[in-house]
């Protein structure tokens, strides 16, 4: 261990260097985000990942955020237990009808102010499974969605630039470097 | 040699119709008798599903590896239970009358499976009738005793995992029964199989499980090419084993990180996921998408790999093979986290054998079985390698099996590049397609995926059934936490990383 522990300590680190955040994504959230709660949350975001049907593709790339190439945590975002102690909750997966009141239920457990991003093709119209008997459609169908990221799955670097704009949002300016970590408002 | 079911192809000539199986129709005494024999050393169920009004079974002789699939007719919608002689049939047959009303005689439980009264209709394979929304409680199965309490968890559990419920009850820390109830992520996949085109279908198929998409792709096509009777181009071949093996290197290489992450053992993962992410970029530099989603279809594959592509895979495996041995020492070093992988969740020998458990699972409890070796598909019959076997059965040996077959995989991947024939990639199916059924059993990385389906003379497909290795882990994984602590059962469960959307489908 103590030999992997050195070498890591002398290896260049393998974080790369932040996407530029997502235009179409600022210009939905600017839509989205009310003033008030923009100025709460400061640069920090508590995500309560929610599978509502997915096939697991976007789970996969979600958790690819949490290794050393991606390491979300240093921009303030990170994922919790508990949808009590969130403030995002992250969906995927057309919602199953034997998962929309799980669904429902996690986010009234969610204290406001909240968002909810919507991840993956399914979860914004239920993709290939529309029009299914056991599928409601996409989030929206179940809660209020502030932001979708498209994609099949959407590979990291895409949920990373929409992550980021909804922080820049959340924190009122856009313009300023996302890694820059912004001193919460009092 | 002769296979378990030698009684009925005594009797019975073969269906013509069908492709990389043996098809055979039979009656009632001949059905209860295969349900008998499946309690013998020899045989495996592969699965159980419900086409029209029949019921199928579909069944592995572990001696000869000859698969067969029996019909019975089921013209009352009811057949002899399975379930009630050989346990591994019992959720096939709830999920059989969910979905299509046949019912099981006789069968041990009779409660839903997939159906949570949710979907505003019953039986939606089967003659579907419209039924009002009603979500019942279910009716968990109960433990009585002194000190005994109960834990929900779920369905939306702590982790970014998929939805399912699990009731725990335990006296104290120790855990008494687990029951598992699944099903939260149904999307009705084979209703919109039938009568799709095979695109769509191919399609559908890739996203049963996104862990395994490659494997439920490999498994799609090569059961529409047996029944299509299309020999896809021998470079398209070694490209799908290619990807099949690059998508086993990803999900081991991030489960033997996850397991430790359960032992709260940061290391491991964050060394292991660095390792994963390297996969899955070569991935996405030789196919185009980290996934691979879609990259297999029907003929052959979507995709060339070009020499930049083999490139990056080539670079990969030098890298992972470079650092990975120092994260093998560093977990069989760490004698805290053996402390909570050793003896944590045995499945003895016996338990994987009756319930044809694939994958880690079977193989680290001394089942041998590995469709690649067993079946010799094709490119695998032209490859040399071990299949790893172990009998300790705990969560450690899960590990075990995943490290020798993540060194099984970079080398055979270097070898399939090195003898990637040139040629063409795709032998697209045209018409005119003649009524014919076909099936494939792929080994992904997680155990054997079934796909049977029924192609009709239009080239839609008819009917389809997508069988999960899960089906046959989940119910032992109930079976390995006994008498562990509750604190151990995200060890025991991420050693099996069962998938839930495989298998409710």
């Amino acid at each position: 261990m103590r030999k992997l522990l050195f070498e890591s300590l002398f290896r260049r680190p393998l974080t790369e260097s932040a996407p530029a955040e997502d235009q179409a994504a600022i210009e939905e959230l600017t839509k989205a985000l009310a003033n008030s709660a923009r100025r709460r949350l400061g640069r920090s975001l508590s995500i309560r990942e929610v599978d509502a049907g997915s096939c697991n593709g976007c789970e996969l790339e979600i958790h690819a955020l949490n290794n050393a190439y991606f390491d979300i945590e240093r921009f303030g975002l990170k994922f919790v237990a508990s949808p009590r102690h969130a403030d995002m909750l992250l969906v995927t997966g057309p919602v199953t009808k034997n998962m929309a009141e799980a669904l429902k239920r996690t986010y009234d457990a969610t204290p406001a102010p909240k968002w909810v991003v919507a991840v993956g093709d399914c979860a914004r119209d239920g993709g290939c499974f529309a029009g299914s008997y056991a599928v409601l459609g996409g989030v929206s169908a179940v809660i209020p969605v502030d932001l979708h990221i498209p994609g099949c799955p959407p590979d990291p670097t895409s949920l990373l630039r929409g992550l980021l704009a909804l922080l820049g949002e959340t924190a009122g300016d856009p313009s300023r470097p996302p890694h820059v970590l912004k001193q919460r408002p009092d | 040699m002769t296979a378990f079911w030698s009684f009925i192809t005594k009797r019975r000539r073969p269906a013509r119709d069908a492709h990389g199986f043996a098809g055979y129709v039979v009656d009632a005494e001949e059905w209860r008798a295969l349900a008998t024999a499946l309690n013998g050393e020899n045989a495996t169920l592969l699965g159980l599903w419900g086409d029209g009004e029949s019921i199928r079974l579909a069944a592995l002789d572990a001696v000869t590896n000859a698969i067969a699939v029996f019909s019975l007719a089921c013209p009352e919608g009811r057949y002899p239970s399975v379930g009630r002689v050989h346990a591994p049939a019992q959720r096939p047959e709830r999920a059989v009358r969910d979905l299509t009303g046949l019912v099981a005689d006789g069968a041990p439980d009779s409660r839903a499976w997939l159906d949570h009264g949710r979907w505003g209709l019953r039986h939606p394979l089967g003659s579907a009738r419209s039924a009002a929304p009603k979500a019942k409680p279910y009716a968990f199965l109960a433990a009585e005793g002194e000190g005994l309490h109960e834990i929900p968890v779920g369905p939306v559990h702590a982790g970014i995992i998929e939805p399912g419920h699990f009731r725990f009850t335990a006296n104290g820390e120790t855990i008494v029964r687990l029951e598992e109830r699944l099903g939260f992520v149904h999307k009705g996949t084979n209703k919109l199989i039938e009568g799709a085109p095979l695109d769509v279908a191919a399609r559908l198929a890739a996203r049963i499980s996104g862990d395994s998409s490659i494997a439920y792709s490999f498994a799609f096509a090569r059961a529409a090419e047996a029944a299509l009777g299309i020999d896809p181009p021998d470079r398209a071949i070694w490209l799908c084993a290619l990807m099949a093996e690059l998508e086993r290197l990803a999900n081991h290489l991030g489960d033997i990180g996850a397991v430790c992450n359960d032992a709260a053992f940061a290391l491991m993962p964050a060394h292991c996921a660095v390792l994963r992410e390297q996969v899955l970029r070569a991935a996405a530099k030789a196919f185009g998408h980290r996934l691979m989603f879609d990259r297999i279809v029907p003929g052959g594959v979507a995709t060339d790999l070009s020499a930049e592509g083999a490139a990056a895979i080539s670079a990969m495996t030098d890298h992972v093979r470079k650092r990975f041995p120092a994260i093998v020492e560093l977990y069989d070093d760490t004698p805290s986290l053996q402390d909570r992988t050793v003896k944590t969740g045995f499945l003895s020998a016996e338990l994987a054998a009756a319930f044809g458990a694939g994958g880690f699972v079977g193989r680290a409890s001394g089942r041998l079985f590995d469709a690649r070796k067993a079946l010799a598909y094709a490119p695998y019959d032209d490859l040399a390698f071990d299949v790893p076997v172990r009998v300790d059965g705990d969560v450690n040996a899960r590990v075990w099996i995943r490290i020798g077959e993540v060194e099984q995989s970079l080398d055979l991947v270097d070898r399939i590049l090195a003898r990637l024939p040139e040629g063409p990639i795709l032998c697209a199916p045209t018409a005119p397609y003649a009524k014919a059924e076909g099936l494939a059993l792929v080994e992904g990385f997680r155990g054997d995926v079934l796909v049977w389906l029924r192609i009709g003379t239009d080239g839609l497909v008819e009917r389809c059934h997508l069988r999960d290795p899960s089906w046959f882990q989940w119910p032992l994984l109930e079976a390995v936490v006994e008498n562990n602590i509750v604190a151990d059962f995200p060890l025991c469960n991420k050693s099996f990383n069962c998938s839930y959307s495989g298998h409710d489908l």
